[in-house]
């Protein structure tokens, strides 16, 4: 099986800055680094496919030997259907979490916290939206 | 006649799904054909089950396409068994969020999105149970794990968002990293077909095996919570609303062993990494047991106890005897029922003291004597006392540990033992404090419901807040418990039924000869 030395290359930068990005506190860079590392297994698949070749349209003129393999191509799309599907909703995770908390950071678990300091986590009160801490007042008046 | 039903089981819950997406905000309508459909679900599998268990194997091919091209669901008796034991759990915490939203009116959830994602993740539950072929079991994780995501962070709290995160982010990760085993497997072998597969394995140099093999471990063990991949579990589930980490905890991390046992048994049926699981099982039932007694919140509490016990059915796969299999497959069934009975406990002790730590609350064995037993029972089991099934399932663990007979076995044995012992504390922690402490003892002691009837015994508003816990939760749980107690009582046959299932995946050659019938190894392309 002979295989692009350029996708190997490309694949590996893509997973090797998703990872470094996914290692990150924020959460912005956590969706980019997601996205990469996505993006970066879907080429992996590619490569796994094996030799490039023609399209997989049945052909009578053409050699059977001579077609590119269609079944990792159809892996890719289901799973670029997935990541889109996924990304979508982080990035409306993290809208909301910008909007509650007016931070994209991932902070520490309350309770974990209050286990190191030796006392009792009091429950996370539900913090009303007031016009200090969000970016949009008009929402938090209504 | 079986086979035209197996697809049911899948298409039932989805298109369910829709209807009551459809529905939108009636949530009447909505209620009756969510209850339905896993009401037929469960009908179903429970006729896939006795079918299967009589007259063998099912093996469906979507689409009449032949099997190594198609895509191919195969229903043997562990799917099978799997299918009613999660399908059941599944429409108990239905019945019991039902009750939930019913008694709380719906302000707090929005009662639209919850009843068809709820239906979503039993479609990908069952998609996973039943996938033929790993990319399906891909699909499968993925259906289930969209699902779960909206149904983490439902509401939108700023807690529940917090923890949501964690849960996305690792559960993406763990997702990333099956999809590239999966990939490698492809490149490695030219099929994602599971029979496939585990026939052309052995071809391979042992290195590149055991290189996929760990990547399709870690990418299940993240998502079984096996330590050190266990650490997002604790964070996340405690802060989700009580029927859905009833839900999760009962069932997503036993889809992870799940896989783990197909893997082992179907895919590597060859012993290299049974030792390095064995000390992963010890790690994991210490570490999550020592992580139990350390919490003072009864979810925190119960969900490091699923940790742990999480470490036993990894023990019984780690074995790698039908013995072992069959243990690890009577203990999946007993924790899922367990581990979900005492998380609807906890919601009920959420709604009867109006918190779940417990160094808040107190005195509920004379306020909620039916809670009170409701998490009694479940919790012995769960510690291992006889005669509950807890207690069956280590049993059949150490009896087919000891079979093994070497020093690591013993040393688990032990650590089992141990580790039985710790959660028994924990969870006799919570009885003293929660149950049996007089309410008069809890330390500022300012209960919700005391303050409000003193301050207006007679307002109505006081009078809505202490309304009964409604009565559909409350059934839901004794039904819960019910079937705990079953699992002693046909402990017998349930057993058996777990053993013929385990000599089923002994070795890969029943399964390979299942779906391609007549496949030799060494044949190839």
């Amino acid at each position: 099986m002979t295989v692009s030395l350029v996708l190997v290359v490309i694949m590996a930068a893509l997973i090797a800055c998703g990872v470094y990005l996914l290692l990150e506190r924020s959460l912005t860079r956590v969706v980019l680094g997601f996205l990469l590392m996505g993006n970066g297994v879907n080429l992996l698949i590619l490569i796994m496919g094996g030799r490039s070749g023609f399209a997989p349209i049945y052909d009578d003129d053409l050699d059977p030997a001579q077609y590119n393999d269609p079944l990792p191509q159809a892996l890719i799309l289901t799973a670029i259907v997935i990541t889109f599907a996924v990304s979508a909703f982080l990035l409306a995770l993290i809208y909301r979490s910008w909007r509650l908390a007016n931070a994209d950071d991932l902070t520490d678990d309350a309770d974990d916290v209050a286990l190191r300091q030796g006392t009792v986590a009091m429950p996370a009160e539900e913090v009303a939206l007031d016009a200090n801490d969000t970016d949009f007042p008009a929402e938090a008046s209504r | 006649m079986i086979a035209t039903l197996v697809p049911l089981v899948v298409l039932v819950p989805l298109f369910a799904a829709a209807l009551t997406l459809v529905l939108g905000r009636r949530a009447r309508p909505q209620r009756i054909v969510a209850a339905l459909a896993l009401t037929t679900v469960l009908a179903i599998s429970v006729v896939l089950l006795i079918g299967v268990d009589q007259q063998g194997a099912v093996v469906v091919e979507a689409g009449n396409w032949p099997t190594p091209f198609g895509i191919v669901l195969v229903v043997d008796r562990l799917a099978a068994l799997m299918l009613v034991v999660s399908s059941l759990v599944l429409l108990a915490v239905l019945v019991f969020s039902i009750g939930q939203g019913l008694a709380d009116g719906d302000d707090e959830t929005p009662v639209s999105i919850y009843y068809p994602t709820y239906l979503i993740l039993t479609t990908g539950v069952m998609v996973a149970f039943i996938a033929g072929d790993l990319f399906n079991l891909y699909v499968g994780f993925e259906i289930l794990l969209v699902a779960s995501y909206v149904l983490i962070t439902l509401g939108g709290t700023q807690a529940r968002i917090r923890a949501g995160v964690t849960y996305v982010i690792v559960s993406l990760l763990s997702s990333i990293l099956f999809l590239a085993a999966i990939g490698m497997i492809y490149g490695a072998l030219g099929t994602v077909n599971l029979a496939q597969v585990a026939d052309r394995m052995s071809e391979l140099p042992i290195d590149v095996q055991i290189v996929l093999h760990v990547m399709l471990l870690a990418a299940f063990g993240i998502k079984a919570a096996v330590f050190p991949l266990s650490f997002w579990l604790p964070d996340s589930y405690p802060s989700a609303p009580a029927p859905v980490t009833a839900a999760f905890a009962g069932l997503l991390t036993k889809i992870g062993v799940y896989a783990i046992i197909r893997a082992e048994t179907v895919i590597f049926p060859t012993p290299e990494l049974n030792p390095a699981l064995m000390v992963v099982a010890l790690l994991t039932m210490v570490v999550g047991a020592l992580g139990a007694v350390a919490q003072a919140d009864i979810k925190r509490i119960l969900s490091f106890t699923l940790v742990s016990h999480i470490g036993y059915m990894i023990l019984g796969v780690a074995l790698g005897t039908v013995a072992g299999t069959a243990a690890a497959i009577y203990y999946i069934v007993h924790h899922i029922v367990v581990q979900t009975t005492l998380f609807l406990a906890a919601g009920l002790v959420e709604r009867e003291a109006g918190s779940t730590s417990i160094t808040r609350i107190g005195g509920l064995l004379a306020s909620a004597p039916l809670v009170a037993v409701l998490f009694f029972i479940p919790a012995l089991s769960l510690g291992g006392i006889p005669p509950f099934s807890g207690f069956i399932g280590k049993l059949g663990l150490f009896e087919a540990t000891a079979e093994q007979g070497d020093a690591l076995a013993y040393v688990l044995i032990g650590a089992g033992a141990l580790v039985s012992l710790l959660t028994l504390y924990a969870l006799v922690r919570v009885w003293n404090l929660a149950f049996w402490r007089p309410a008069a003892d809890v330390e500022g002691d300012e209960s919700r419901l005391l303050r409000a009837v003193e301050e207006a015994p007679d307002s109505p508003a006081t009078l809505a807040e202490t309304r009964a816990t409604p009565r559909l939760m409350t059934l839901s749980t004794v039904g819960m418990v019910a079937v705990g107690l079953s699992l002693t009582v046909f402990a017998g046959p349930l057993y058996g039924l777990a053993d013929r299932a385990a000599q089923g995946l002994d070795g890969s050659s029943d399964y390979i000869e299942l779906v391609l019938p007549g496949a030799t190894t060494g044949e190839g392309e």
